[in-house]
Protein backbone atom coordinates (compact mmCIF):
# COMPACT_ATOMS: atom_id res chain seq x y z
CA UNK A 1 0.00 0.00 0.00
CA UNK A 2 1.55 3.52 -1.13
CA UNK A 3 1.96 6.40 1.40
CA UNK A 4 -1.35 8.72 1.17
CA UNK A 5 -0.50 11.26 -1.45
CA UNK A 6 -2.06 14.71 -2.30
CA UNK A 7 -1.39 18.62 -2.96
CA UNK A 8 0.06 21.27 -0.74
CA UNK A 9 -1.05 24.56 -3.10
CA UNK A 10 0.99 27.85 -1.75
CA UNK A 11 -1.42 30.45 -2.87
CA UNK A 12 1.00 33.29 -2.00
CA UNK A 13 3.29 31.96 -5.18
CA UNK A 14 0.28 31.59 -7.49
CA UNK A 15 0.41 33.68 -10.48
CA UNK A 16 -2.89 33.10 -12.21
CA UNK A 17 -1.50 32.13 -15.19
CA UNK A 18 -3.69 29.00 -15.58
CA UNK A 19 -1.07 26.30 -16.87
CA UNK A 20 -2.67 23.87 -14.20
CA UNK A 21 -6.12 24.45 -15.88
CA UNK A 22 -4.86 23.89 -19.13
CA UNK A 23 -2.41 20.68 -18.20
CA UNK A 24 -5.35 19.52 -16.60
CA UNK A 25 -7.76 19.40 -19.21
CA UNK A 26 -4.92 18.29 -21.79
CA UNK A 27 -4.19 14.75 -19.51
CA UNK A 28 -7.32 14.13 -19.08
CA UNK A 29 -9.10 15.03 -22.44
CA UNK A 30 -11.82 17.94 -20.98
CA UNK A 31 -13.68 19.74 -23.67
CA UNK A 32 -12.31 23.02 -23.61
CA UNK A 33 -14.88 24.95 -25.84
CA UNK A 34 -17.80 24.81 -23.75
CA UNK A 35 -19.78 23.78 -26.65
CA UNK A 36 -18.99 27.08 -28.48
CA UNK A 37 -21.12 29.17 -25.75
CA UNK A 38 -18.82 32.19 -24.86
CA UNK A 39 -18.39 31.98 -20.93
CA UNK A 40 -16.11 35.64 -20.50
CA UNK A 41 -17.63 36.14 -17.11
CA UNK A 42 -17.76 40.14 -18.03
CA UNK A 43 -16.42 41.08 -14.62
CA UNK A 44 -13.70 39.58 -13.74
CA UNK A 45 -9.90 38.01 -15.64
CA UNK A 46 -11.39 34.61 -14.10
CA UNK A 47 -13.50 33.28 -16.66
CA UNK A 48 -13.40 30.03 -15.35
CA UNK A 49 -15.37 30.62 -12.34
CA UNK A 50 -16.13 27.77 -11.20
CA UNK A 51 -15.18 24.11 -10.98
CA UNK A 52 -17.34 21.83 -12.57
CA UNK A 53 -17.87 18.67 -14.66
CA UNK A 54 -15.55 19.87 -17.05
CA UNK A 55 -12.65 21.89 -15.05
CA UNK A 56 -11.47 20.15 -12.80
CA UNK A 57 -8.75 22.68 -11.86
CA UNK A 58 -10.12 26.26 -11.32
CA UNK A 59 -7.47 29.14 -10.44
CA UNK A 60 -9.78 31.46 -8.54
CA UNK A 61 -8.65 35.47 -8.90
CA UNK A 62 -9.94 37.39 -5.64
CA UNK A 63 -9.93 40.21 -6.89
CA UNK A 64 -10.13 43.09 -3.65
CA UNK A 65 -10.49 46.22 -5.27
CA UNK A 66 -12.24 49.86 -4.14
CA UNK A 67 -14.33 51.44 -5.92
CA UNK A 68 -11.75 54.37 -6.97
CA UNK A 69 -9.12 51.29 -7.48
CA UNK A 70 -6.16 53.63 -5.98
CA UNK A 71 -5.31 50.54 -3.85
CA UNK A 72 -6.23 46.92 -4.10
CA UNK A 73 -4.50 43.16 -4.26
CA UNK A 74 -5.23 39.56 -6.04
CA UNK A 75 -5.39 36.75 -3.76
CA UNK A 76 -5.18 33.79 -6.60
CA UNK A 77 -5.61 30.31 -5.66
CA UNK A 78 -5.72 27.05 -7.72
CA UNK A 79 -9.32 25.58 -6.57
CA UNK A 80 -9.75 21.60 -7.12
CA UNK A 81 -11.26 18.60 -4.86
CA UNK A 82 -9.77 18.12 -1.42
CA UNK A 83 -9.69 14.70 -2.04
CA UNK A 84 -10.81 14.46 2.11
CA UNK A 85 -10.46 11.89 4.35
CA UNK A 86 -13.54 11.38 5.21
CA UNK A 87 -15.48 12.84 1.88
CA UNK A 88 -18.86 13.42 2.09
CA UNK A 89 -19.29 12.56 -1.87
CA UNK A 90 -18.10 9.00 -1.29
CA UNK A 91 -20.49 8.53 1.74
CA UNK A 92 -23.54 9.22 0.07
CA UNK A 93 -23.15 7.71 -3.51
CA UNK A 94 -25.66 5.64 -4.09
CA UNK A 95 -24.01 3.03 -6.55
CA UNK A 96 -20.37 2.97 -5.50
CA UNK A 97 -19.37 4.90 -8.40
CA UNK A 98 -17.20 6.94 -5.93
CA UNK A 99 -14.07 4.72 -4.18
CA UNK A 100 -11.33 5.58 -2.45
CA UNK A 101 -7.83 3.89 -3.89
CA UNK A 102 -4.47 3.18 -2.79
CA UNK A 103 -3.09 6.26 -2.31
CA UNK A 104 -5.77 7.76 -0.43
CA UNK A 105 -7.63 9.95 -3.07
CA UNK A 106 -11.34 10.10 -3.75
CA UNK A 107 -12.22 9.01 -7.42
CA UNK A 108 -15.31 8.71 -9.05
CA UNK A 109 -15.82 6.02 -12.11
CA UNK A 110 -17.64 7.73 -14.50
CA UNK A 111 -18.28 4.10 -15.81
CA UNK A 112 -20.36 3.27 -12.64
CA UNK A 113 -21.95 6.81 -11.96
CA UNK A 114 -25.72 7.00 -13.13
CA UNK A 115 -25.88 11.13 -12.59
CA UNK A 116 -28.06 10.74 -9.53
CA UNK A 117 -26.61 14.00 -8.40
CA UNK A 118 -26.20 13.17 -4.36
CA UNK A 119 -22.54 13.47 -4.10
CA UNK A 120 -23.05 17.43 -5.75
CA UNK A 121 -25.32 18.53 -2.78
CA UNK A 122 -23.08 16.40 -0.26
CA UNK A 123 -19.39 17.90 -1.39
CA UNK A 124 -19.46 21.26 1.04
CA UNK A 125 -16.75 22.63 -1.28
CA UNK A 126 -18.61 22.72 -4.25
CA UNK A 127 -16.52 20.67 -6.40
CA UNK A 128 -18.46 18.26 -8.28
CA UNK A 129 -20.87 18.76 -10.97
CA UNK A 130 -22.80 16.81 -14.24
CA UNK A 131 -19.94 16.43 -17.36
CA UNK A 132 -22.34 17.25 -20.21
CA UNK A 133 -20.10 14.65 -22.59
CA UNK A 134 -20.35 12.04 -20.15
CA UNK A 135 -23.75 13.08 -17.98
CA UNK A 136 -22.23 11.30 -15.17
CA UNK A 137 -20.78 13.41 -12.02
CA UNK A 138 -17.28 14.20 -12.50
CA UNK A 139 -14.47 15.91 -10.45
CA UNK A 140 -10.37 15.53 -10.01
CA UNK A 141 -9.11 12.36 -9.86
CA UNK A 142 -5.72 13.61 -8.75
CA UNK A 143 -4.39 11.87 -12.35
CA UNK A 144 -5.18 8.54 -11.03
CA UNK A 145 -4.26 6.74 -14.31
CA UNK A 146 -0.51 9.07 -14.05
CA UNK A 147 0.00 8.18 -10.16
CA UNK A 148 -0.73 4.30 -11.25
CA UNK A 149 2.37 4.71 -14.10
CA UNK A 150 4.46 6.41 -11.43
CA UNK A 151 3.73 9.90 -12.60
CA UNK A 152 2.86 13.09 -10.95
CA UNK A 153 0.02 14.68 -11.78
CA UNK A 154 -0.58 16.57 -14.60
CA UNK A 155 -1.62 20.11 -12.67
CA UNK A 156 1.04 20.23 -10.63
CA UNK A 157 3.65 18.71 -13.46
CA UNK A 158 3.21 22.03 -15.24
CA UNK A 159 3.00 24.60 -12.10
CA UNK A 160 5.69 27.33 -12.93
CA UNK A 161 6.06 28.41 -9.41
CA UNK A 162 5.62 25.26 -7.39
CA UNK A 163 2.67 26.88 -6.08
CA UNK A 164 1.08 22.96 -6.26
CA UNK A 165 3.50 20.48 -5.21
CA UNK A 166 2.69 17.31 -5.21
CA UNK A 167 3.86 14.20 -2.82
CA UNK A 168 3.01 12.30 0.13
CA UNK A 169 0.98 14.34 3.07
CA UNK A 170 3.51 13.46 5.80
CA UNK A 171 6.13 15.53 3.63
CA UNK A 172 3.46 17.88 2.41
CA UNK A 173 2.35 18.87 6.03
CA UNK A 174 6.07 19.28 7.60
CA UNK A 175 6.99 21.48 3.91
CA UNK A 176 4.21 23.58 4.69
CA UNK A 177 4.38 24.44 7.91
CA UNK A 178 7.85 25.46 7.00
CA UNK A 179 6.51 27.48 4.98
CA UNK A 180 3.92 28.90 7.10
CA UNK A 181 7.09 29.56 9.88
CA UNK A 182 8.77 31.42 7.35
CA UNK A 183 6.03 33.82 6.44
CA UNK A 184 5.32 34.55 9.80
CA UNK A 185 9.16 35.35 9.95
CA UNK A 186 9.50 37.74 7.21
CA UNK A 187 6.09 39.46 8.57
CA UNK A 188 2.73 37.83 6.81
CA UNK A 189 1.50 37.27 10.11
CA UNK A 190 -1.96 36.30 8.29
CA UNK A 191 -0.10 32.63 6.37
CA UNK A 192 -1.99 29.64 7.72
CA UNK A 193 -3.05 26.21 6.15
CA UNK A 194 -6.40 25.39 5.72
CA UNK A 195 -7.00 21.42 6.02
CA UNK A 196 -3.77 20.36 6.99
CA UNK A 197 -4.86 18.52 10.13
CA UNK A 198 -7.04 15.79 11.03
CA UNK A 199 -9.51 18.58 12.48
CA UNK A 200 -10.84 19.44 8.86
CA UNK A 201 -12.78 16.09 7.54
CA UNK A 202 -10.48 13.80 8.86
CA UNK A 203 -7.71 15.86 6.96
CA UNK A 204 -7.86 17.40 3.46
CA UNK A 205 -5.43 15.48 0.64
CA UNK A 206 -5.69 18.28 -1.04
CA UNK A 207 -4.67 21.61 1.60
CA UNK A 208 -3.84 25.16 1.30
CA UNK A 209 -1.47 27.96 2.53
CA UNK A 210 -3.94 30.69 2.69
CA UNK A 211 -3.14 34.72 3.98
CA UNK A 212 -6.87 35.59 4.29
CA UNK A 213 -10.17 34.01 5.60
CA UNK A 214 -11.71 30.75 3.80
CA UNK A 215 -14.90 32.50 3.13
CA UNK A 216 -12.80 35.01 0.92
CA UNK A 217 -11.77 31.92 -1.17
CA UNK A 218 -14.85 31.00 -1.75
CA UNK A 219 -14.32 27.58 0.89
CA UNK A 220 -16.26 27.35 4.13
CA UNK A 221 -14.89 27.88 7.29
CA UNK A 222 -16.10 25.07 8.70
CA UNK A 223 -16.83 22.20 6.92
CA UNK A 224 -19.35 18.70 8.04
CA UNK A 225 -20.19 15.40 6.48
CA UNK A 226 -23.72 15.23 5.69
CA UNK A 227 -24.87 12.23 7.72
CA UNK A 228 -24.13 14.62 10.76
CA UNK A 229 -27.95 15.05 9.91
CA UNK A 230 -29.14 11.41 9.59
CA UNK A 231 -29.62 10.19 13.23
CA UNK A 232 -31.60 13.47 14.22
CA UNK A 233 -33.41 13.60 11.22
CA UNK A 234 -34.51 10.11 11.30
CA UNK A 235 -35.70 10.36 14.72
CA UNK A 236 -37.95 13.07 14.80
CA UNK A 237 -39.31 11.36 11.17
CA UNK A 238 -39.83 8.43 13.28
CA UNK A 239 -41.74 10.49 16.09
CA UNK A 240 -43.78 12.49 13.17
CA UNK A 241 -44.38 8.97 11.59
CA UNK A 242 -45.83 7.48 15.43
CA UNK A 243 -47.82 10.59 15.75
CA UNK A 244 -49.86 10.09 12.44
CA UNK A 245 -49.98 6.68 13.42
CA UNK A 246 -52.07 7.39 16.52
CA UNK A 247 -54.32 10.11 14.87
CA UNK A 248 -55.18 7.46 12.48
CA UNK A 249 -55.73 4.31 14.53
CA UNK A 250 -58.04 6.45 17.40
CA UNK A 251 -59.79 7.62 14.60
CA UNK A 252 -60.35 4.28 12.23
CA UNK A 253 -60.93 1.99 15.37
CA UNK A 254 -64.33 0.53 16.01
CA UNK A 255 -65.23 1.82 19.35
CA UNK A 256 -64.33 4.86 20.88
CA UNK A 257 -64.20 6.99 18.21
CA UNK A 258 -65.41 10.85 19.31
CA UNK A 259 -67.80 11.29 16.72
CA UNK A 260 -68.47 8.48 14.76
CA UNK A 261 -72.35 8.51 14.82
CA UNK A 262 -72.44 12.31 12.85
CA UNK A 263 -72.39 10.75 9.30
CA UNK A 264 -74.72 7.85 10.18
CA UNK A 265 -77.47 7.67 8.56
CA UNK B 1 -20.35 34.97 -0.14
CA UNK B 2 -18.52 36.21 2.59
CA UNK B 3 -21.02 36.91 5.50
CA UNK B 4 -22.64 33.23 4.49
CA UNK B 5 -24.75 32.20 7.59
CA UNK B 6 -23.90 28.64 7.08
CA UNK B 7 -20.76 26.74 5.54
CA UNK B 8 -23.81 24.96 3.95
CA UNK B 9 -23.39 27.76 1.47
CA UNK B 10 -20.03 26.84 -0.18
CA UNK B 11 -21.53 24.05 -1.67
CA UNK B 12 -23.11 23.34 -5.47
CA UNK B 13 -26.69 22.92 -6.59
CA UNK B 14 -27.49 19.38 -7.52
CA UNK B 15 -30.04 20.64 -10.11
CA UNK B 16 -33.29 18.11 -8.55
CA UNK B 17 -35.87 20.38 -10.16
CA UNK B 18 -39.69 19.36 -11.13
CA UNK B 19 -38.77 15.62 -11.93
CA UNK B 20 -37.76 15.22 -8.29
CA UNK B 21 -40.67 17.84 -6.45
CA UNK B 22 -43.45 15.61 -8.04
CA UNK B 23 -41.65 12.50 -7.09
CA UNK B 24 -41.69 13.71 -3.59
CA UNK B 25 -45.11 14.21 -3.52
CA UNK B 26 -46.12 11.13 -5.26
CA UNK B 27 -43.77 9.41 -3.15
CA UNK B 28 -45.31 10.95 -0.47
CA UNK B 29 -48.84 9.74 -1.68
CA UNK B 30 -47.87 6.14 -2.15
CA UNK B 31 -46.90 6.07 1.15
CA UNK B 32 -49.11 7.90 3.30
CA UNK B 33 -52.40 5.80 1.02
CA UNK B 34 -50.72 2.30 1.80
CA UNK B 35 -50.00 3.32 5.49
CA UNK B 36 -53.60 4.74 6.08
CA UNK B 37 -55.38 1.79 4.43
CA UNK B 38 -53.20 -0.63 6.12
CA UNK B 39 -54.44 1.18 9.74
CA UNK B 40 -58.33 0.75 8.56
CA UNK B 41 -57.40 -3.39 7.96
CA UNK B 42 -55.23 -3.41 10.99
CA UNK B 43 -57.86 -1.50 13.07
CA UNK B 44 -60.74 -0.02 11.16
CA UNK B 45 -64.44 -0.82 10.76
CA UNK B 46 -65.44 -4.25 8.87
CA UNK B 47 -67.89 -1.81 6.55
CA UNK B 48 -64.48 0.93 5.47
CA UNK B 49 -62.38 -1.67 3.70
CA UNK B 50 -63.72 -0.26 0.89
CA UNK B 51 -61.83 3.06 2.05
CA UNK B 52 -58.70 0.37 2.23
CA UNK B 53 -58.85 -0.58 -1.15
CA UNK B 54 -59.36 2.94 -2.13
CA UNK B 55 -55.61 3.40 -0.63
CA UNK B 56 -53.99 0.79 -2.33
CA UNK B 57 -55.25 1.54 -5.69
CA UNK B 58 -53.70 5.09 -5.35
CA UNK B 59 -50.67 3.75 -4.10
CA UNK B 60 -49.64 1.65 -6.80
CA UNK B 61 -50.16 4.06 -9.57
CA UNK B 62 -48.37 6.88 -7.51
CA UNK B 63 -45.36 4.48 -7.05
CA UNK B 64 -45.07 3.48 -10.79
CA UNK B 65 -44.87 7.01 -11.87
CA UNK B 66 -42.25 7.94 -8.74
CA UNK B 67 -40.34 5.27 -10.04
CA UNK B 68 -40.03 6.29 -13.49
CA UNK B 69 -40.02 9.75 -12.68
CA UNK B 70 -36.50 8.96 -10.53
CA UNK B 71 -35.42 7.50 -13.32
CA UNK B 72 -35.82 9.70 -15.77
CA UNK B 73 -34.22 12.34 -13.88
CA UNK B 74 -30.71 10.30 -13.83
CA UNK B 75 -27.99 11.63 -16.05
CA UNK B 76 -27.80 7.56 -17.16
CA UNK B 77 -31.43 6.51 -16.84
CA UNK B 78 -30.12 2.96 -18.26
CA UNK B 79 -28.02 2.92 -15.34
CA UNK B 80 -30.65 2.88 -12.75
CA UNK B 81 -29.86 -0.50 -11.26
CA UNK B 82 -26.79 0.75 -10.57
CA UNK B 83 -28.33 1.97 -7.35
CA UNK B 84 -29.14 -1.96 -6.61
CA UNK B 85 -26.38 -3.71 -7.82
CA UNK B 86 -23.22 -2.78 -8.07
CA UNK B 87 -22.50 -3.15 -11.82
CA UNK B 88 -18.65 -4.04 -11.96
CA UNK B 89 -19.21 -7.14 -9.61
CA UNK B 90 -23.15 -7.67 -9.88
CA UNK B 91 -23.26 -7.96 -5.55
CA UNK B 92 -26.01 -6.08 -3.88
CA UNK B 93 -25.05 -2.43 -3.82
CA UNK B 94 -26.60 -0.92 -0.04
CA UNK B 95 -24.65 1.58 2.07
CA UNK B 96 -27.66 1.98 5.07
CA UNK B 97 -25.76 5.35 5.90
CA UNK B 98 -26.97 6.74 2.30
CA UNK B 99 -30.89 7.65 2.58
CA UNK B 100 -30.74 7.66 -1.34
CA UNK B 101 -29.07 3.92 -1.77
CA UNK B 102 -30.79 2.87 1.89
CA UNK B 103 -34.66 4.55 -0.25
CA UNK B 104 -33.79 2.84 -3.55
CA UNK B 105 -34.35 -0.50 -1.70
CA UNK B 106 -37.44 0.84 0.20
CA UNK B 107 -39.24 1.90 -2.95
CA UNK B 108 -38.12 -1.44 -4.61
CA UNK B 109 -39.56 -3.95 -1.56
CA UNK B 110 -42.58 -1.18 -1.57
CA UNK B 111 -43.32 -1.90 -4.33
CA UNK B 112 -43.59 -5.66 -4.39
CA UNK B 113 -45.96 -4.92 -1.20
CA UNK B 114 -48.02 -1.81 -3.09
CA UNK B 115 -48.53 -4.50 -5.90
CA UNK B 116 -49.70 -7.48 -3.55
CA UNK B 117 -51.98 -5.45 -1.79
CA UNK B 118 -53.41 -4.02 -5.18
CA UNK B 119 -54.07 -7.66 -6.33
CA UNK B 120 -55.69 -8.56 -2.83
CA UNK B 121 -57.75 -5.27 -3.00
CA UNK B 122 -58.94 -5.88 -6.23
CA UNK B 123 -59.63 -10.26 -5.51
CA UNK B 124 -61.99 -8.91 -2.51
CA UNK B 125 -64.07 -6.55 -4.68
CA UNK B 126 -64.29 -9.71 -7.25
CA UNK B 127 -62.96 -7.96 -9.54
CA UNK B 128 -59.82 -10.28 -10.70
CA UNK B 129 -60.60 -13.75 -9.89
CA UNK B 130 -57.09 -15.26 -10.25
CA UNK B 131 -55.55 -12.73 -7.40
CA UNK B 132 -54.56 -14.19 -4.12
CA UNK B 133 -56.48 -12.85 -1.70
CA UNK B 134 -54.26 -11.92 0.77
CA UNK B 135 -56.20 -9.71 3.25
CA UNK B 136 -56.13 -9.47 6.46
CA UNK B 137 -57.51 -11.11 8.89
CA UNK B 138 -55.16 -13.40 7.63
CA UNK B 139 -51.56 -13.86 8.32
CA UNK B 140 -50.30 -12.94 4.94
CA UNK B 141 -52.65 -10.54 4.64
CA UNK B 142 -51.81 -8.53 8.49
CA UNK B 143 -47.84 -9.25 7.34
CA UNK B 144 -48.60 -7.36 4.38
CA UNK B 145 -50.46 -4.37 5.89
CA UNK B 146 -47.87 -4.06 8.51
CA UNK B 147 -44.47 -4.29 6.84
CA UNK B 148 -46.39 -2.39 3.63
CA UNK B 149 -47.03 0.46 5.65
CA UNK B 150 -43.94 0.76 7.14
CA UNK B 151 -42.30 0.83 3.97
CA UNK B 152 -45.06 3.04 3.12
CA UNK B 153 -44.08 5.43 5.79
CA UNK B 154 -40.21 5.24 5.27
CA UNK B 155 -41.23 5.98 1.65
CA UNK B 156 -42.72 9.03 2.52
CA UNK B 157 -40.34 10.32 4.99
CA UNK B 158 -36.73 9.12 3.65
CA UNK B 159 -36.84 11.77 1.11
CA UNK B 160 -37.03 14.43 3.49
CA UNK B 161 -33.88 12.65 5.17
CA UNK B 162 -32.38 12.80 1.99
CA UNK B 163 -32.49 16.52 1.76
CA UNK B 164 -30.88 16.89 5.43
CA UNK B 165 -27.91 14.43 4.53
CA UNK B 166 -26.33 16.78 2.30
CA UNK B 167 -24.48 20.05 2.66
CA UNK B 168 -26.94 22.08 0.64
CA UNK B 169 -28.51 25.89 2.49
CA UNK B 170 -31.84 25.28 4.20
CA UNK B 171 -31.74 21.36 3.14
CA UNK B 172 -29.27 20.27 5.62
CA UNK B 173 -29.46 23.62 8.38
CA UNK B 174 -32.62 21.62 9.51
CA UNK B 175 -33.06 18.14 10.56
CA UNK B 176 -36.89 18.28 10.53
CA UNK B 177 -37.54 18.14 6.83
CA UNK B 178 -37.65 14.14 7.26
CA UNK B 179 -40.90 14.70 9.81
CA UNK B 180 -42.27 17.79 7.92
CA UNK B 181 -42.12 15.13 5.03
CA UNK B 182 -44.21 12.18 7.04
CA UNK B 183 -46.84 14.55 7.91
CA UNK B 184 -47.16 16.62 4.65
CA UNK B 185 -47.53 13.12 3.25
CA UNK B 186 -50.24 12.42 5.76
CA UNK B 187 -52.52 15.52 5.18
CA UNK B 188 -52.45 14.93 1.37
CA UNK B 189 -52.62 11.31 1.47
CA UNK B 190 -55.67 11.80 3.95
CA UNK B 191 -57.02 14.44 1.10
CA UNK B 192 -56.46 12.22 -1.83
CA UNK B 193 -58.39 9.61 -0.47
CA UNK B 194 -61.51 12.12 0.59
CA UNK B 195 -61.03 13.45 -3.16
CA UNK B 196 -61.35 10.28 -4.73
CA UNK B 197 -64.02 8.14 -2.88
CA UNK B 198 -67.19 7.06 -4.64
CA UNK B 199 -70.04 9.68 -3.58
CA UNK B 200 -71.80 6.51 -2.90
CA UNK B 201 -69.87 6.45 0.29
CA UNK B 202 -69.97 9.77 1.71
CA UNK B 203 -71.90 8.12 4.59
CA UNK B 204 -68.88 5.82 5.37
CA UNK B 205 -67.62 6.02 8.84
CA UNK B 206 -64.04 5.80 7.99
CA UNK B 207 -64.26 9.14 5.30
CA UNK B 208 -65.49 11.07 8.24
CA UNK B 209 -62.71 9.94 10.14
CA UNK B 210 -60.48 10.93 7.40
CA UNK B 211 -61.88 14.15 7.74
CA UNK B 212 -60.73 14.48 11.21
CA UNK B 213 -57.61 12.67 10.65
CA UNK B 214 -57.05 15.40 7.71
CA UNK B 215 -57.31 18.56 9.57
CA UNK B 216 -55.37 16.78 12.50
CA UNK B 217 -52.67 16.13 9.65
CA UNK B 218 -52.92 19.38 8.69
CA UNK B 219 -52.64 21.33 11.86
CA UNK B 220 -49.48 19.27 13.13
CA UNK B 221 -48.07 19.99 9.65
CA UNK B 222 -48.68 23.99 10.32
CA UNK B 223 -46.39 23.46 13.77
CA UNK B 224 -43.57 21.29 12.09
CA UNK B 225 -43.02 23.38 9.01
CA UNK B 226 -42.98 26.73 12.12
CA UNK B 227 -40.43 24.52 13.90
CA UNK B 228 -38.67 24.45 10.35
CA UNK B 229 -38.64 27.68 10.18
CA UNK B 230 -37.23 28.56 13.67
CA UNK B 231 -34.59 25.57 13.28
CA UNK B 232 -33.26 27.26 9.94
CA UNK B 233 -32.04 30.03 12.53
CA UNK B 234 -30.11 32.84 10.35
CA UNK B 235 -30.46 30.47 7.01
CA UNK B 236 -34.19 31.49 7.51
CA UNK B 237 -32.75 34.53 5.14
CA UNK B 238 -32.68 32.29 2.25
CA UNK B 239 -36.57 32.41 2.49
CA UNK B 240 -36.90 36.39 2.47
CA UNK B 241 -38.13 36.25 -0.79
CA UNK B 242 -40.30 35.48 -3.70
CA UNK B 243 -39.90 31.71 -2.33
CA UNK B 244 -40.95 32.54 1.13
CA UNK B 245 -43.89 34.33 -0.34
CA UNK B 246 -44.75 31.66 -2.64
CA UNK B 247 -44.58 29.08 0.82
CA UNK B 248 -46.69 31.37 2.98
CA UNK B 249 -49.71 31.96 0.51
CA UNK B 250 -49.38 28.98 -1.20
CA UNK B 251 -49.04 26.51 1.49
CA UNK B 252 -49.49 28.24 5.06
CA UNK B 253 -52.43 30.33 3.89
CA UNK B 254 -53.70 28.41 0.74
CA UNK B 255 -52.82 24.64 1.86
CA UNK B 256 -53.17 25.05 5.64
CA UNK B 257 -55.52 28.10 7.04
CA UNK B 258 -58.46 27.69 4.85
CA UNK B 259 -58.73 23.75 4.68
CA UNK B 260 -58.75 23.75 8.43
CA UNK B 261 -61.31 26.33 8.56
CA UNK B 262 -63.05 24.60 6.24
CA UNK B 263 -62.94 21.03 8.03
CA UNK B 264 -63.87 23.21 11.28
CA UNK B 265 -66.79 25.10 9.43
CA UNK B 266 -67.86 21.82 7.71
CA UNK B 267 -71.15 23.55 6.41
CA UNK B 268 -69.46 26.63 4.93
CA UNK B 269 -69.57 25.66 1.22
CA UNK B 270 -72.40 23.00 1.87
CA UNK B 271 -71.49 19.31 1.32
CA UNK B 272 -68.89 20.31 -0.90
CA UNK B 273 -66.93 21.63 1.83
CA UNK B 274 -64.51 18.34 2.92
CA UNK B 275 -63.46 18.16 -0.68
CA UNK B 276 -62.75 21.88 -1.11
CA UNK B 277 -61.11 21.36 1.17
CA UNK B 278 -59.11 18.74 0.61
CA UNK B 279 -58.37 20.24 -3.01
CA UNK B 280 -56.95 22.73 -1.33
CA UNK B 281 -54.32 20.61 0.71
CA UNK B 282 -53.02 18.52 -2.09
CA UNK B 283 -52.15 21.83 -3.86
CA UNK B 284 -50.46 23.49 -0.48
CA UNK B 285 -48.80 19.65 -0.12
CA UNK B 286 -47.35 19.99 -3.86
CA UNK B 287 -46.12 23.60 -3.96
CA UNK B 288 -44.63 23.15 -0.67
CA UNK B 289 -42.41 20.12 -1.89
CA UNK B 290 -41.69 22.55 -4.67
CA UNK B 291 -40.83 25.59 -2.61
CA UNK B 292 -37.79 23.15 -0.66
CA UNK B 293 -36.58 21.45 -3.90
CA UNK B 294 -36.18 24.98 -5.84
CA UNK B 295 -35.76 27.36 -2.94
CA UNK B 296 -32.32 25.66 -1.99
CA UNK B 297 -31.12 25.07 -5.39
CA UNK B 298 -31.24 28.64 -6.63
CA UNK B 299 -29.05 29.44 -3.19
Amino acid sequence: MPEPMGFYTDTTVCIGCKACEVACKEWNQLPSTNGGVNTLSGDSYDNTRRLDGTHWRHVKFVEQFPEDRKDGRWLLMSDVCKHCVQAACLEVCPTGAIIRTEFDTVVIQSDVCNGCRDCISACPFGVIEVNPVSNTAQKCTLCYDRMQGGMEPACSKACPTQSIQFGTISELRARAQKRVDQLHQIGEKRAYLYGADEKMLGGLNSFYLLVDKPEVYGLPPDPKLPTRNLRSGALFSIFGAILIGVIGILNFRNRGAGDRDETRP
Amino acid sequence: MNAAPSSTYFSAPPDWGWLIASYFFLGGLAGGCYFFAALIDLFGRPEDRPLAHLGYYIALPCLIVSGMLLTLDLGRPLRFWHMLIESNTYRPMLKPWSPMSAGSWALLSFGAFTFLAFLAALAEEDRLAWAPRVRPPGLVGVLIAVIGGMLGVYVAGYTGVLLAVTNRPIWSDTPLLGMLFVVSAASISAAAMILLSHPSRATMPGLAALHRIDSWAVALELLVLIAVVISLGPVMRAWLNAWGLVLFVGVVVLGMLIPLALYWRRESLGDRTPTAAAALVLVGGFILRVVIVFSAEGV
